[in-house]
C-alpha cells in the first residue's frame, strides 16, 4: 500500500504562488481561503539573514492529531495512499480538528465542514500529480510514494537534508523541506 | 533571535490565530462542570443517608442538573458549524476522541440525573405523582440501591468534570492546553461551583455549614492545582513557557489575575472562611463569586489556549 508525501526544494521555491492559484481552481476553493500557501521565514541578524520560501498545506501527518480528536470519524486516514481525508458528510464541524493541527492547515468550509488539502486525491487516483506540483514552474515539488524505495521522492529525501515542520510535535509531518 | 515568519494565508478563524471557539464552548465547559459538581455532591449526600430524611438540596440538584446540562449541550449544539449532521456523533464511538467518550458520557448522564432525582424527589412532584411516590418509596427502602445510585452518580459526575478539562487538554497544538491538570482543574472547579450553589440556595443551616465547608477545601485545593498548572507550563517546553506567558504579563493576565484568581478564588475563600468562624455572617456574594470565577476561568482558558501555538521559530530552519 503507498503511503504518498511530497518533497518540496525550497532552493527552487520562489514564492510564485501558482501552486496556491492551481489549488483554487482545480479544488474551487471558496473566495477567502486557501487550502495552500506560501511561507516566507527570515533567520538571522541583519546583515547575516537567510531566508526559506515554502508552500504549505496538510502534512498529511503519519501521526494525524485531527483524527484522533474526530468525535465522528469524518476526518480519516483513507486506505488510498494513506492520505488525511474529510468525508464531508459525516463532519459536524465541532472545530477541534482546526484547534488540533499544529500546522493550522484546516478550515471551516462555507458550507460547514472542515476542508483542508487532499493531494488532489481525485487527480492521484488517476495517476496524475497534484495539480500544485503540476503546475511549479520551478518544479520545486516531487510527490510519490514514500514507502517505494525506487520512488522519485524516497530518491530525492536520501540525496539531500531536508526537514518536515514541527517535528517536536509529534505528528510525522510526510512533507519534506529540502535544504 | 527569533525568526520572522510571513504567510499570504488569511483563512476564518485560523489567522492570525485560532479563534474556532467563542462563548458556546466556556458556557458548555462552565455547565458541564457544575452538574459534574452537582452529581458529585449528590452522591456524597445519599452515601450519608440524606436520602432518608427532607433535603430541599438533594430533592432540586438532580432536576436543575437536567436543565443546566440541556442548556449546556443547547450551547455546544450552537457551536456546531455542521448542525444537520449532528447524529453523526451516535452513529460512532471514536476511542480516541475525548468528544466522543463526552458525547456517550452525557447520554449516561441523563438517566442517572432521572434516577438520582426519584430517590429524594421534590415534594410537589411526589404530591403530583403516585408513581413517583411509589418509585421513590421502593428506592429509599432498598438501602443497598441507594448506596448504588449515589456511587454511580459520584463516578460519572467525576468522569464528567474531567471530560471538559480533557477536552481541551488532549489538543497537543494549543500548548496552554496540552496538559493533565486542566481535567483536574475543571473538575475541582465544577465541584466549588456545585458546592456554592449549595451554599447559595438552601435554607437549612445544616446544609449551608456542609456546603460552605466543602467549597472552602475545594477552592483552597483550586489555589493549589493553579499554581501547579503554571509551574508545570514554566517547566515545559518552549511552547508551553510561551504560553504561560500569555497569563503572566501577557494580554490575559489582567483577567485571569482579577477575575479567576481574585475575585472568583481568594475573595470568597476570605469571605466564607470568615462566615465559618462567625466572624461574619454567611453572605451570597461570595458564592455568587465563586460560580463567576468558574465562568471565568474556562472563559480565559478557552480563548488564552487558543491564542497559544507554536512558534514560528520551530518551523524547521536550523
Amino acid at each position: 500500500m503507498a503511503r504518498y508525501g511530497m518533497a518540496i526544494d525550497t532552493r527552487l521555491c520562489v514564492g510564485c504562488m501558482d501552486c496556491v492559484v492551481a489549488c483554487k481552481t482545480e479544488n474551487r476553493v471558496p473566495e477567502g481561503f486557501d487550502r495552500d500557501w506560501i511561507a516566507y521565514e527570515t533567520a538571522g541578524t541583519f546583515p547575516a539573514l537567510r531566508q526559506e520560501i515554502r508552500s504549505e498545506r496538510c502534512n498529511h501527518c503519519d501521526n494525524p492529531p485531527c483524527v484522533a480528536c474526530c468525535p465522528t470519524g469524518a476526518s480519516h486516514v483513507d486506505e488510498f495512499g494513506q492520505i488525511v481525508l474529510v468525508t464531508r458528510n459525516e463532519c459536524i464541524g465541532c472545530k477541534a480538528c482546526l484547534a488540533s493541527c499544529p500546522y493550522d492547515a484546516r478550515f471551516v468550509h462555507p458550507q460547514g465542514y472542515a476542508d483542508k488539502c487532499t493531494f488532489c486525491v481525485h487527480r492521484v487516483k488517476e495517476g496524475l500529480d497534484p495539480a500544485c506540483v503540476s503546475v511549479c514552474p520551478t518544479h520545486c515539488f516531487t510527490f510519490g510514494d514514500l514507502d517505494d524505495p525506487d520512488s522519485a521522492i524516497s530518491r530525492k529525501l536520501a540525496s539531500r537534508r531536508s526537514h518536515p515542520l514541527l517535528p517536536a510535535a509529534g505528528t510525522r509531518p510526510r512533507i519534506f523541506y529540502l535544504d | 533571535m527569533t525568526p520572522e515568519l510571513f504567510i499570504t494565508r488569511h483563512n476564518h478563524l485560523i489567522d492570525p490565530f485560532v479563534h474556532v471557539w467563542s462563548w458556546q464552548i466556556p458556557v458548555y465547559l462552565f455547565l458541564g462542570g457544575w452538574v459534574a459538581g452537582n452529581m458529585i455532591l449528590t452522591g456524597y449526600f445519599m452515601l450519608g443517608g440524606r436520602h432518608t430524611r427532607r433535603s430541599p438540596l438533594l430533592s432540586a440538584l438532580p432536576g436543575l442538573s437536567l436543565v443546566l446540562l440541556s442548556l449546556g449541550m443547547l450551547a455546544l449544539f450552537l457551536d456546531l458549524e455542521h448542525k444537520a449532521y449532528v447524529w453523526r456523533l451516535y452513529t460512532t464511538f471514536q476511542w480516541t476522541s475525548p468528544m466522543s467518550w463526552g458525547s456517550w458520557i452525557l447520554l449516561l448522564v441523563y438517566p442517572a440525573l432521572v434516577v438520582t432525582w426519584l430517590v429524594r424527589p421534590p415534594v410537589l412532584l411526589e404530591d403530583l405523582s403516585q408513581t413517583v411516590e411509589r418509585i421513590t418509596s421502593t428506592l429509599q427502602a432498598r438501602r443497598d440501591i441507594v448506596r448504588t445510585i449515589g456511587i454511580t452518580s459520584i463516578v460519572l459526575g467525576v468522569a464528567l468534570g474531567v471530560y471538559t478539562g480533557v477536552l481541551l487538554s488532549s489538543l497537543v497544538a494549543r500548548p496552554l492546553w496540552n496538559t493533565g491538570i486542566l481535567g483536574v482543574l475543571f473538575l475541582a472547579s465544577g465541584v466549588s461551583a456545585a458546592a456554592a450553589f449549595g451554599h447559595l440556595v438552601t435554607q437549612r443551616p445544616d446544609e449551608r455549614a456542609l456546603t460552605v465547608r466543602i467549597d472552602n477545601v475545594v477552592l483552597a485545593s483550586e489555589l493549589g492545582i493553579l499554581a501547579l498548572f503554571l509551574v508545570a507550563m514554566l517547566n515545559g517546553n518552549a511552547q508551553q513557557v510561551d504560553a504561560a506567558g500569555l497569563v503572566l504579563g501577557g494580554p490575559f493576565t489582567a483577567p485571569f489575575w482579577v477575575f479567576v484568581v481574585g475575585l472568583g478564588i481568594v475573595i470568597p475563600l476570605i469571605i466564607q472562611l470568615l462566615a465559618v468562624r462567625h466572624w461574619i455572617q454567611h453572605t451570597p456574594i461570595a458564592p455568587i463569586m465563586v460560580m463567576a470565577g468558574g465562568l471565568a476561568l474556562r472563559w480565559v482558558l478557552v480563548l488564552a489556549g487558543q491564542v497559544s501555538r507554536w512558534a514560528p521559530g520551530t518551523m524547521g530552519m536550523q
